[in-house]
């Protein structure tokens, strides 16, 4: 049977998967994106298993809201992400260091 | 209900396996390709749980919108993806550590159950199949209680529309442009100059 801890560790398992994308590809900034939007469907996972299990239907609308927000994040990201690439020709995260944080 | 519970398991294999496989390609478009699979892996188990409208939402704006934006700046941008890679190994111990302990935290409620006896978990039922269709569900939350908040969310894609064109819009200086309203504004007077040139001698 499959009860709803089955999903919150499927989603628990996601999330570690994207937490450990961020911190692998150090450089990459492209897959820290991918990360964060796995990290997001984790999150819709969640939100949605509850949803269903409690038989309430608003956690599937703060899912599509989820969705909403990853959708432009993922537009802004990938946006700075390309004026970056264009004023520097590269994408390593350890040389995004122009504003001395 | 043996059914159900293969099912969920084959689509949570492949959506952790293809999860895996995009952190850790070589290739970024084989990444963007495994987070497609993941996703429409994630839409199954959502069409599982009686969530079919979330389900081809997903679809369509993760792997139709999202996903193909990710394939394009990858295929546009021309880097060295193998001097990015450098490092993996070296963060590969301590990242693998920090994975372990989140999981085992996250891990802990499958034990909550026997924890304690008010849990939420043990209040939940199995998914009910309603008579009343989801999406009608959904829509009739959705533009009522939750009104605000999808105008908001409509609010938020607006601007950041707005946002990545303005970032990604360059003017370029030696480009030449038609101005239409200075060609509007010529008349034949400034426009024809005549002059009188005198044989064997250019202007």
């Amino acid at each position: 049977m499959i009860y709803l801890e089955h999903y919150l560790f499927l989603a628990a398992v996601i999330f570690t998967i994207g937490v450990l994308g961020i911190f692998l590809n150090k450089k990459n900034v492209i897959i820290i994106l991918m990360s964060i939007e796995l990290i997001l469907l984790s999150v819709n996972i969640n939100l949605i298993s509850f949803s269903v299990f409690l038989n309430d239907i608003s956690g599937q609308i703060f899912a599509m809201l989820t969705l909403t927000v990853a959708a432009a994040e993922a537009a802004i990201g990938l946006a700075i992400l390309v004026v970056f690439y264009r004023n520097l020709g590269s994408i390593e995260v350890n040389k995004i260091n122009k504003l001395k944080g | 209900m043996y059914l159900y519970s293969f099912t969920f398991y084959i689509f949570s294999l492949v959506a952790v396996l293809s999860a895996l496989m995009v952190i850790s390609a070589k290739n970024p478009v084989h990444s963007v390709l495994f987070l497609i699979l993941s996703f429409v892996n994630a839409s199954g188990l959502f069409i599982l749980l009686g969530a079919e409208f979330l389900a081809m939402i997903l679809v369509v704006v993760y792997v139709g919108a999202v996903a193909v934006l990710f394939l394009f700046v990858v295929m546009m941008l021309d880097i060295n993806f193998v001097k990015l890679r450098e490092g993996f190994l070296q963060y590969l111990p301590f990242g693998a550590l920090l994975g372990i302990v989140l999981i085992i935290e996250l891990g802990i409620l499958f034990l909550t159950k026997s924890f304690s006896e008010n849990s939420l978990t043990n209040f939940v039922q199995l998914p009910q199949i309603n008579d009343v269709e989801n999406t009608k569900l959904i829509g009739k939350v959705l533009y009522t209680d939750y009104f605000y908040l999808f105008q908001i969310s409509g609010l938020i894609l607006l601007v950041a529309m707005v946002g990545s064109i303005t970032l990604t819009l360059r003017d370029r200086g030696n480009v030449k442009r038609q101005n239409i309203s200075s060609q509007n504004f010529i008349d034949a007077n400034n426009a024809i100059e005549k002059k009188k040139v005198k044989l064997g001698e250019g202007i």
